[in-house]
């Protein structure tokens, strides 16, 4: 069974209704609490568990991209034998997060953010040289989509 | 956004701003008054801190504010990054149509990096499981008239880190090369090349 079927009404509608546009005020939780009809403390606990059980991973700020720091995806093609070292030596850089592997020849993919484009460049450079393989620079140009969050399909 | 300009586009936030997405980057606490903390390490009040959170909205430094779930935790185990090999002059108005999926949670444009690399549109697809996204990719190519354009499918396999993004300045100091990872890495190629 899914899992998004075993959650009740209340969990649904706090990971569906609250993506985009949560109230900004001093007390948000006692908003949306106002906004569900339930008390404060239950969307508190509620909202602690969901966090705890991974299915938020966090409430607060997405960035746009490049606009408070400029980010690149990077992409390798490691052996097999190596990858999940490389992945691990990666994966330690504070600059590195989303880091996948992918069914490809360049078969690990991550992104890179930093605060300026030199500190980025270094970063890169250091990620060569402790992974001892190129990488492949991909900057975003263009963002084609509007984030509204994604909707659940119970909705 | 003009094209090779997005990395130029870095806004020059203020010092104070960029303290406040520092505390702010990782998400808000679940407490009773979330912005409490943070107004205290600020030194100002929480409503300032809201009204601060409120401008990078307006200017679009933050995208969207709220509730940022996991896919795979929520049941969408399998995620399909499909690259796309689109003419240059097309690539807007496609990236703009499959943007427009809900399946979908990015839609970027990159540089070709030729030859080794002739895709120059990405975007996410997530689906329950494998099955899934094939057959919303291939909803797609009908719905936006894809047939003739080159694309493949990157299924995600490992995750070894995710996270948000994390932009402000880091001390970082760490010395890969002692690293008993640096070591694992020598010793995998030492065997490989025997």
């Amino acid at each position: 069974m899914n899992k998004i079927d075993v959650l009740n009404t209340l969990e649904k509608n706090l990971l569906n209704n609250f993506q985009h546009d949560m109230s900004l005020s001093t007390m948000p939780y006692a908003d949306i609490a106002r906004d569900l009809g339930v008390g404060e403390d239950k969307i508190i606990s509620t909202l602690t568990e969901l966090q705890n059980r991974g299915y938020i991973s966090r409430i607060g700020p997405v960035f746009t991209a490049n606009r408070i720091g400029v980010s690149t995806l990077a992409a390798m093609a490691i052996p097999d034998d190596e990858l999940e070292c490389v992945a691990r030596i990666i994966s330690t850089f504070p600059e590195v997060n989303h880091n996948y592997e992918r069914e490809h020849h360049y078969n690990l993919w991550f992104v890179v953010t930093a605060c300026s484009e030199e500190h980025l460049d270094i970063v890169l450079h250091e990620i060569e040289q402790h992974a001892e393989h190129p990488l492949m620079s991909l900057p975003m140009l263009e963002d084609y989509f509007i984030d509204l969050g994604f909707k659940l399909p119970w909705a | 956004m003009g094209i090779m300009q997005a990395n130029q586009l870095v806004a020059q936030l203020s010092v104070d701003d960029r303290k406040l997405v520092k505390l702010i980057e990782h998400g808000i606490p679940v407490t009773r008054r979330p912005y409490a903390e943070i107004a205290q390490q600020l030194g100002i009040t929480e409503q300032m801190v809201v009204a601060r959170i409120q401008a990078l909205i307006h200017s679009t430094a933050i995208k969207r504010y709220g509730v940022v779930v996991r896919h795979h935790e929520l049941g969408y185990k399998a995620n399909g990054m499909v690259v796309w090999n689109i003419p240059d002059e097309s690539v807007s108005e496609i990236g703009k149509c499959i943007g427009e999926y809900n399946c979908v949670t990015l839609s970027y444009r990159r540089p070709r990096r030729l030859p080794d690399w002739p895709y120059n549109l990405f975007t996410m697809v997530h689906g329950q499981n494998r099955e899934a996204v094939i057959a919303q990719v291939n909803h797609i190519v009908q719905r936006c008239n894809l047939s003739h354009i080159e694309h493949t499918i990157l299924f995600s396999m490992r995750r070894f880190k995710q996270r948000g993004a994390k932009y402000t300045r880091m001390e970082h100091a760490t010395d890969h090369t002692a690293s008993p990872l640096s070591e694992n890495l020598k010793s995998i190629k030492q065997r490989a090349h025997v």
